[in-house]
């Protein structure tokens, strides 16, 4: 029982490995028609070109050197006219085999760039729930192992399987040529040393998966231990803790070994095999030749046993990347996993254009920018009507889950009228930062409208939509770069005169100016050298030079010390002033300035209204103001 | 560098030395075999002797035999001399690390650290295996084969020499040229993938912005550049190929007609001539497999220099030849100190320190960020060596101590802290090996984090993750502090250790460690003035140096610093509680 589904799924798994291989040489082909037709050409010109040499050493000794030995005056002149005619079509080989060699490397190449563009060009529309539910460790390792492994498979393991595919090909047919049973033992010890060689690929692929699991563990074990190395130390752990890893480090080698020991089999394995099939091919060719049998002459069976090495030489080389095979296809699987997923979709159809006020107050579209904008709706009747971008944004009875199964926002209901802050608080895990992905559509509610200037959200194009919220995030990503770089992140027609007025508006000009190179200082490695506090700013204001009617803010909890935090304070204050505004809320002055106080619990908003109202009510709110005074 | 990582082959001598020899001797028979090949032809086809072709075919078959074992035997020998010689790499630098030094830790990030120990390594334990086989295999096969065509016609030879020569020269051409572009290349690789990982990690910026045509633009044109580098450098290499087969073409044609001469005059017969293709074949393959280990050496030379890197860091802290075994008291001692974290630059972190605490006292540590508070506490527990001035503690320099002994002693909660993969209790017996249940209870109630376990359903069996992800950053707080308690410290370290904990239960801590560790010197460090506020004394710092050190209600009076930042948290900068962690997070 057990047996057969082993089987089953051992079937299951070529039949993935081929359609993954076939799905590989598909994208070869795509973009390369022309170039691999080519590449066809040049092999057959390269083949025919050996297969000529190839017949030529059997010509060599039975036309030219035994009737040489055997004339008293030898005339040279045939033999040199022979060797010149050789020459000739070898200088053809060469010259097929650079032309296909060097049109491989423009189709694998070009292979790969096109597929690191496709896979990051999908990977950048795919949807946030994408990256919020894999690990972005798995994503990197796509780009760094998957896609590596394919490069060398497409680079050196395909170019190389072509070789020696031409290779045994054309000493087939040239073997064809000269004698037919030959042909026949020769062909069965190359089933033999396919046949072994799966036997042995099969073991070791065994070995090899356990090796790369045991590789895996060993990793996660490292990561988590360097990662912790200075507890290791404060708590003098070490003893400890080098016992552990010698067990994973020992059962790795254990592994790699048994793996390593069965692919280094196949190379003297195969090698021998082809020894043996050219003794039996000399033996029963030279019992052939003494016995009379016709047409196989001395000369023939010369070439014949040459050609012999030729074919099996290949078949081992072949077999040695089987291995390498398998690989690149399990890493392919995965880049095609990647390239499978479905990215965002977007229905919208309202857009947000540069416009006008007209003199009796409509809204009117115009090219150029007025710092004044409008949403554009066309509908179904073909006419179109413009709404003015004001800020203004309601949530009516909005559920929402992240899952279909586990709704984590219960009957939403917030209006927040343009200019108007307000505040999330409640415990982590309360739902407050899911709300803020859903005013952006990171992620699409469940039941319920959220109405954006009285248009639903689903109906604005995402883009849009986008760009008309600011967003500053508690984690504050920068990029590679200079500051002033990192500023037009936030729009990138922005002049240098307006980054550095965004820059003074959050509060960041002073300590970009203090920068070795000002606003011109490179960032490399999210910004690494600079504090908390001092990216914050710079996220302040990249948001700033965007100038969105609305902002999302997400405030850090992480302690910075008093005199930045103030600087920040500050900053968001200043980006606050005039926009509608929802904040998820850790400090006091925030909370407490805010129009609106939304306080969540447990996916619900359970009480609403200013400061001074909830601490009048004496509810969640003030036991959360006052949680000193409580636990006293 | 080469004799640091050597040195790790260890036991594996005896199987590194076994696989070249059977290598060798592998070789030896593949060499012999075309011998014995032109004798069947020669001695039996051509003399039509049967008896002679079976004597030479049975003759082959043995040696194919042979040099079959040899060749297993060889691989045996590689797979096991070169992973056990990664192992061993892996296990040195996993130990050197043990040994390293809080300021040896700062030099190497994480991240770095790792693929150190696996990718680097597996890199160098390929192109060992490479090494082991196919460097001694090639120049050998050469040498015998090149013996071999002497021994049959030395005059024909000359032509192979020609060849090689030819051959040689244009390898090398290729070889530097490309080995230079693939180094840039891999450059370039990086830094293609470092831009990748930006974008996945600052995806949400991306999206919320709507630059994913902007991202798209940016890496296209990394990748084009990318490409015109690889397609550059294997075009190159794609000349091998041709160049290789012109060589052979070239030898196969010379051969043919001088051997045709020789064959007339009679000093050659056709069974050696056939032998000589054939050898042109070997030494010009093994050319051409030299060229490609040279290549995998220059690949792996980097990973090679990152490893001997890691072995080659020592430890800059070790343990006095004669150390005090006990230590006195909780009392600490800073004698005008000054530190730096390079030493010599100049930059001091700490200016002229000189502090006395007393064995007991509750000292608080304010300032602001990169005023040097976590410097300071870090000399306590000689996670670091002073530049000037030596820190006491219980009267005597840290450094006369077995730092085994003073970290035990005094108990350091780190800033950035982390719990590992386990259960709750074998986290918390990180601080004692042997606690019982009660013993780890007792210290989770004084860190107020006995509540929250004993509402999880597993209590204190619940699985911690790596990295403690599945707990919340106030319990994973006081699961540290916890920790620390059972070693039973004279001195207890918090390095703003309850950032994420809120107001009410952060008080009840400092409570809990008022009543029940009077005896134990307390430093605290925080963010939060009222977690400081009701310390004996609080020692304010400032770029480095002491700014004041006296009780809350002097210093608001006395000092300036102390006093702006107590304004500053009442009115406006304050944090609104985080409440989560203090009833709520039973849930999770």
């Amino acid at each position: 029982m057990s047996h057969t589904t082993a089987s089953q799924k051992k079937s299951t798994d070529i039949r993935q490995l081929v359609a993954t291989l076939g799905r590989v040489l598909g994208y070869m082909l795509k973009n390369y028609k022309f170039s691999f037709f080519m590449v066809v050409v040049c092999i057959l010109g390269s083949a025919l070109a050996s297969v000529q040499g190839a017949l030529f050493t059997q010509r060599l000794i039975d036309d030219y050197i035994a009737p040489l030995t055997r004339s008293v005056t030898p005339d040279y002149g045939p033999l040199a006219a022979a060797l010149l005619r050789v020459a000739f079509f070898y200088a053809v080989g060469i010259l097929c085999a650079y032309g296909y060699n060097r049109i491989m490397v423009n189709i694998s190449q070009g292979t790969m760039r096109n597929l690191r563009i496709e896979l990051f060009r999908h990977m950048e529309s795919l949807p946030i729930r994408y990256f919020d539910t894999h690990a972005h460790g798995d994503i990197m390792s796509v780009y760094t192992n998957d896609v590596d492994t394919l490069r060398q498979l497409i680079s050196q393991s395909i170019p190389q399987v072509i070789n020696s595919l031409v290779t045994v090909i054309t000493s087939f047919v040239s073997m064809l040529v000269l004698d037919i049973p030959l042909t026949l033992i020769t062909l069965a010890m190359i089933a033999v040393m396919l046949l072994v060689t799966s036997r042995i690929a099969g073991r070791s692929a065994l070995y090899f998966s356990r090796q790369q699991k045991d590789l895996g563990t060993v990793n996660a074990y490292i990561e988590e231990m360097m990662d912790g190395q200075k507890v290791v130390k404060v708590f003098c752990h070490e003893e400890k803790s080098i016992e552990q890893f010698r067990k994973l480090n020992d059962a790795l080698r254990d592994s790699a070994d048994k793996a390593n020991t069965f692919s280094n089999l196949t190379m003297p394995i195969n090698a021998n095999l082809g020894n043996i099939s050219y003794v039996l091919c000399a033996v029963v060719g030279a019992v052939l030749a003494l016995s009379g049998y016709a047409g196989l002459t001395l000369g023939t069976l010369v070439s014949f046993l040459t050609l012999n090495k030729n074919a099996t030489q290949p078949v081992s080389q072949i077999s040695m990347q089987t291995n390498s095979i398998v690989m690149a296809m399990a890493g392919a699987k995965r880049i095609f996993d990647l390239m499978d997923e479905q990215p965002e979709t977007d229905e919208g159809y309202v857009t947000l254009v540069n416009a006008r006020e007209k003199a009796d107050g409509t809204m009117e579209e115009c090219s150029e920018r007025m710092n004044v904008w409008a949403w554009k709706h066309p509908h179904r009747d073909g006419t179109v009507t413009y709404t003015r971008l004001q800020g203004n944004v309601t949530f009516d009875g909005v559920d929402f889950g992240y899952t279909p199964e586990k709704i984590v926002l219960h009957d939403i209901k917030l209006y927040a009228e343009p200019g108007q802050k307000i505040a999330f608080v409640g415990s982590t895990g309360a739902g407050k930062t899911t709300i803020t992905n859903l005013i952006n559509r990171f992620y699409d509610i469940a039941d319920g409208k959220i109405r954006y200037d009285g248009i639903n959200i689903n109906k604005i194009k995402k883009a849009d939509l986008r760009r008309s919220l600011g967003i500053v995030l508690q984690d504050t990503h920068l990029f590679t770069g200079t500051v002033m770089e990192n500023i037009r992140y936030g729009r990138l027609d922005a002049s240098d005169e307006e980054c550095m007025a965004a820059a003074k508006l959050a509060n960041a000009d002073g300590f970009i100016r203090r920068l070795p190179d000002g606003y011109n200082t490179m960032f490399t490695g999210d910004g690494a050298n600079l504090s908390q506090g001092q990216r914050q700013l710079l996220a302040i204001a990249r948001a700033a030079v965007a100038d969105p009617p609305v902002l999302i803010l997400d405030e850090a909890t992480s302690s910075i010390d008093t005199r930045t935090e103030e600087l920040v304070q500050k900053g968001m204050d200043a980006l606050m002033t005039g926009r509608t505004t929802f904040v998820i809320a850790h400090r006091l002055s925030t909370v407490k300035n805010s129009d609106c106080i939304m306080v969540l619990e447990q996916g619900r908003i359970i009480e609403r209204g200013s400061h001074d109202q909830l601490i009048a009510q004496k509810g969640r709110y003030y036991q959360l103001y006052t949680g000193n005074a409580i636990a006293n | 560098m080469i004799k640091t990582l050597l040195a790790q082959v260890r036991q594996y001598k005896k199987a590194s030395l076994l696989a070249p020899l059977f290598t060798g001797l592998e070789v030896l028979m593949e060499v012999l075999i075309p011998f014995v090949t032109a004798s069947i032809i020669d001695k039996g086809i051509e003399a039509g002797d049967l008896g002679q072709v079976y004597r030479y075919g049975l003759l082959m078959l043995l040696m194919a035999f042979l040099s079959l074992c040899f060749g297993v035997l060889a691989g045996r020998y590689a797979a096991s001399a070169s992973s056990g010689f990664a192992c061993n790499l892996r296990d040195a630098m996993y130990q050197n690390v043990q040994t390293f030094s809080f300021s040896n830790i700062d030099k190497f990030s994480t991240a770095g650290l790792v693929t150190r120990m696996t990718t680097d390594v597996t890199n160098l334990q390929n192109a060992y295996q490479m090494i082991l086989r196919i460097a001694v295999r090639s120049p050998l096969m050469l040498i015998c084969s090149m013996i071999m065509c002497f021994f049959i016609s030395a005059r024909l030879s000359l032509i192979f020499l020609a060849a090689i020569v030819v051959l040689s020269a244009a390898l090398v051409y290729i070889m530097l040229h490309t080995t230079r572009i693939f180094n840039e290349v891999f450059r370039r690789y990086d830094d293609l993938n470092a831009s990748v990982q930006e974008n996945v990690s600052a995806i949400r910026v991306v999206k919320a912005f709507v630059r994913e045509d902007h991202e798209n633009t940016k890496f296209q044109k990394a990748a084009d550049n990318l490409y015109r580098l690889f397609v550059k450098a294997e075009g190159l290499l794609a000349l091998n190929n041709p160049v290789m087969m012109f060589v052979v073409y070239g030898c196969i044609l010379a051969l043919s007609w001088f051997g045709a001469h020789f064959i007339v005059v009679g000093s050659l017969t056709t069974g050696e001539l056939t032998s000589l293709f054939s050898y042109v074949m070997s030494v010009l393959m093994s050319l051409m497999m030299l060229s490609m280990v040279f290549v995998m050496i220059t690949m792996s030379a980097a990973s090679a220099r990152r490893i001997a890197e890691v072995l080659n860091e020592r430890p800059d802290l070790a343990d006095p030849d004669q150390p005090d075994t006990e230590i006195p008291d909780g009392s600490i001692d800073f004698d005008h100190v000054s530190f730096s974290y390079k030493h010599g630059s100049g930059e001091k972190t700490l200016r002229d320190i000189d502090l006395h605490i007393k064995a007991g006292e509750t000292v608080g540590i304010i300032g602001g960020t990169g005023s040097g508070k976590s410097s300071l506490v870090n000399l306590i527990s000689r996670l670091y060596d002073v530049d000037e001035g030596c820190v006491k503690v219980g009267g005597k320099d840290v450094r006369s101590y077995d730092m085994e002994l003073l970290r035990n002693q005094v108990a350091v909660v780190l800033q950035k802290n982390v719990l590992f993969t386990g259960t709750i209790l074998d986290n918390l017996r990180w601080g004692k090996e042997d606690a019982t249940l009660e013993e780890c209870q007792e210290a989770c109630r004084l860190a107020c984090a006995d509540e929250f376990i004993q509402r999880f359903p597993d209590k204190y069996d619940t699985w911690i993750e790596q990295g403690g992800t599945n707990v919340s950053g106030g319990q994973k707080q006081r699961l540290c502090i916890a920790r620390a308690l059972l070693k039973k410290p004279k001195i207890l370290i918090l390095d703003d250790s309850t950032s994420a904990v809120d107001t009410a239960t952060d008080a009840s801590i400092r409570r809990a460690f008022a009543q029940s560790i009077p005896g134990t010197t307390k430093l605290i460090i925080a963010q939060r003035i009222s977690s400081v506020q009701d310390a004996d004394r609080i020692l304010v710092l400032d770029n480095g140096r002491v700014c004041g050190f006296d009780t809350h209600e002097n210093l608001l009076k006395t000092n300036p610093i102390y006093r702006e930042i107590c304004e500053a948290q009442s009115s406006a900068g304050g944090d609104f509680d985080q409440p989560g962690d203090s009833g709520k997070d039973g849930a999770q």
